[in-house]
């Protein structure tokens, strides 16, 4: 076959132009390195040199009592916060540190917020389909069409997260649960490879809460999942490997048995609650 | 093709459908009926309505950047004006030698100034083309630089109204000053032909009212076209939840911009049919009063709707003239009455009202005997 042939081959697709998911580097293990962290606010330390590892695929909880810094860690992360010194790696190759926001959001690091924010004016099919993994810039935006593909893939979240009644009701009817679902389902159109997820049981029910800590175990293995939580009962339900914040440090690390006899531990957090 | 979409839409086609039946409706009452006749429109009613449509045109940007983008710009009338004063330096080069000082390319304020020769952005302004480029691109382009400024900073909510409001107020001060060599207070006036036709003539009029129409139809259509596709849902988004629009990696502030900039080139498409029917423009178009009434006729026609800014528009605009007919001092306490009345019986305006009985309709047929 001559190289013309070749090239007039339609069904081929070029190495070179097929779009890389996340390129991101974890042959090394860890999805996301945080070393010496600091950050202080008006001379109050949040954040105080904290070292976190997060490996590929991990379901990591993260607790701590008021003001431990749990989510301005998040906020460094997404590149909300810049931290005064420290450093924060993406894999091996990307330095979270020179980018932003959106630069973070596509490279595959999704945030949830502690209060569900979807938006309430769209439906949610809409909702899924703005956060779905694509080409964000304006034309694209603008010119962007609903394709089959991915409105397969919108209907398979929606089935994952149990909204599918739901699918053209506009998100602001829907319950504070099902929110906090909707916006978990959000953060998995965009393909993340990292999820932090603050808080995402406060105010739900018994059952809902069931069903989130479900979703969320089935989640870990493709996806590294940090969980910030309050509530100690659903972080047992769900924990692997905890880690304990206080005073903007890591306190302990571990599973939840080693840290909740953790000595320290009980006495700046665990011991009012057990 | 995105921009035809809307095309196939219920509410697009009922809004055009509505409007050009107006245009021939209008045209045909002008040019046959008789001039005794009670039906019969004259010339000046035509463009009279032709001008209700230029702020009709300037009403749908402005609910384009409000109601869809959540930004309320007080200054759109600076864009607005823009356009009119691009329009405007057009129309006083086609004037000639028929000025009252006869210079051929001098217009006369600047003969009046002992000015000697033309300023050099009045260059190029004697060709319609490249007029009507301009009308696109000096507000375009204020805005972009403007928007960028602001947008960039992460100004928003009330604080972006204000500099808006300053931004129109700065302009309207420096077009006042004779020095900028846009006509001072008197602004540009006594126009004689647009692209060889008299302006004064009925035909002409008539010609501009339609093209008016033709313009609102297709910023109708464009505006229609942005907010349906996937970035106008965006836009709504930045509109409600503005950082969880950026964590979804959009960049907030370029959708902005896009948006502002669109609506910024539609105000001055309306500024530039506004300038030849009614013979003027000047410093006053920029005043901070005039912004902040377009807001008024959008809220009232209701917004997010497009076709309720058009509503709101015609409406006031229709009351203003009568209102100001038969008592001018009470308009401003009129409009402001109004104002009132309607942010609190009617919060979502004119289309809300609509959009409510369409609704009781779908619910239960024949609701509106039970109540009526």
């Amino acid at each position: 076959m001559s190289i013309f042939e070749q090239l007039a081959n339609r069904d081929q697709v070029f190495e070179f132009l097929t779009p890389v998911a996340s390129p991101v580097d974890v042959r090394h293990g860890p999805i996301l390195y945080m070393e010496d962290v600091s950050v202080s606010f008006d001379g109050f330390k949040a954040i105080n040199n904290l070292n976190l590892t997060i490996d590929d695929g991990e379901l990591r909880c993260i607790i701590g009592p008021n003001g431990a810094g749990k989510t301005t860690m998040m906020d460094i992360i997404t590149g909300k916060t810049r931290p005064d010194t420290g450093s924060v790696w993406f894999g091996s190759r990307h330095n979270l540190l020179r980018m932003n926001e959106p630069d973070i959001a596509t490279l595959g690091i999704g945030r949830k917020f502690q209060k569900p924010t979807v938006f309430e004016a769209l439906t949610v099919f809409e909702n899924l389909e703005l956060a779905m993994a694509a080409d964000k810039r304006i034309l694209p935006t603008l010119t962007a069409i609903m394709t089959a593909e991915y409105r397969d893939r919108i209907d398979e979240i929606l089935e994952m997260i149990g909204l599918q009644a739901l699918r053209d009701k506009p998100a602001g009817i829907l319950s504070h649960g099902q929110k906090q679902w909707l916006e978990i389902g959000m953060l998995l159109m965009q393909k993340p490879r990292l999820l932090l997820v603050d808080e995402p049981v406060a105010g739900m029910t018994e059952q809902e809460m069931e069903r989130t800590a479900e979703l969320l175990t089935s989640l870990a293995g493709k996806q590294s999942v940090v969980v910030v939580e309050h509530d100690m009962g659903f972080v047992r339900s769900i924990a692997r490997k905890v880690t304990v914040l206080h005073q903007g440090s890591v306190l302990a690390e571990g599973t939840m048995d080693q840290v909740s006899n953790d000595p320290e531990v009980i006495k700046v957090y665990l011991g009012e609650e057990e | 093709m995105w921009l035809t979409r809307p095309l196939q839409e219920r509410s697009t086609q009922i809004f055009l459908g509505v409007l050009f039946a107006a245009l021939v409706v209008v045209t045909f009452l002008h040019l046959f009926m008789p001039e005794d006749s009670a039906l019969h429109v004259s010339a000046y009613t035509v463009t009279l309505l032709g001008k209700y449509l230029c702020y009709a045109l300037l009403a749908v940007a402005v609910d384009l950047v409000w109601g869809y983008l959540g930004i309320l710009s007080l200054g759109h009338g600076a864009f607005f004006a823009l356009g009119g004063y691009a329009m405007g330096m057009y129309l006083m080069r086609q004037i000639g030698d028929r000025g009252v000082y006869g210079d051929p390319v001098l217009p006369d304020f600047m003969v009046f100034l002992n000015w000697q020769e033309l300023p050099w952005y009045w260059q190029g302004f004697d060709m319609a083309w490249f007029a009507f480029i301009m009308v696109l691109l000096a507000p375009g382009l204020l805005a972009l630089v403007f928007g960028f400024l602001a947008f960039r900073s992460r100004v928003t909510g009330v604080y972006l109204s204000i500099i808006t409001q300053a931004l129109t107020f700065a302009l309207m001060l420096a077009f006042f000053r004779n020095e900028m060599g846009f006509g001072g207070n008197n602004g540009l006036t006594d126009f004689k032909d647009i692209l060889g036709f008299d302006l004064r003539s009925d035909a002409t009029r008539l010609g501009l009212f339609l093209a008016t129409g033709i313009a609102l139809a297709v910023g109708y259509v464009v505006c229609r076209a942005i907010v349906t596709s996937k970035l106008g849902r965006v836009s709504v988004a930045c509109r409600d939840a503005e950082a969880r629009t950026r964590f979804l990696g959009y960049r907030v502030e370029r959708v902005q911009l896009f948006v502002f900039v669109v609506s910024a080139m539609l105000a001055g498409v309306a500024g530039a049919l506004y300038v030849p029917q009614v013979g003027i423009i000047n410093p006053s178009e920029f005043s901070p009063l005039f912004s902040i009434e377009i807001v008024v006729w959008v809220a009232l026609g209701g917004r997010a709707t497009l076709y309720g800014a058009v509503i709101g528009a015609i409406l006031v605009n229709y009351a203003k003239t009568v209102f100001t007919g038969i008592m001018p001092d009470a308009w401003l306490f009129a409009l402001g009455a109004l104002f009132v009345l309607v942010t609190v019986f009617l919060p979502k305006g004119i289309a809300g009202l609509l959009q409510k009985r369409r609704q009781k309709d779908d619910d239960q047929p024949g609701a509106q005997e039970a109540t009526a």
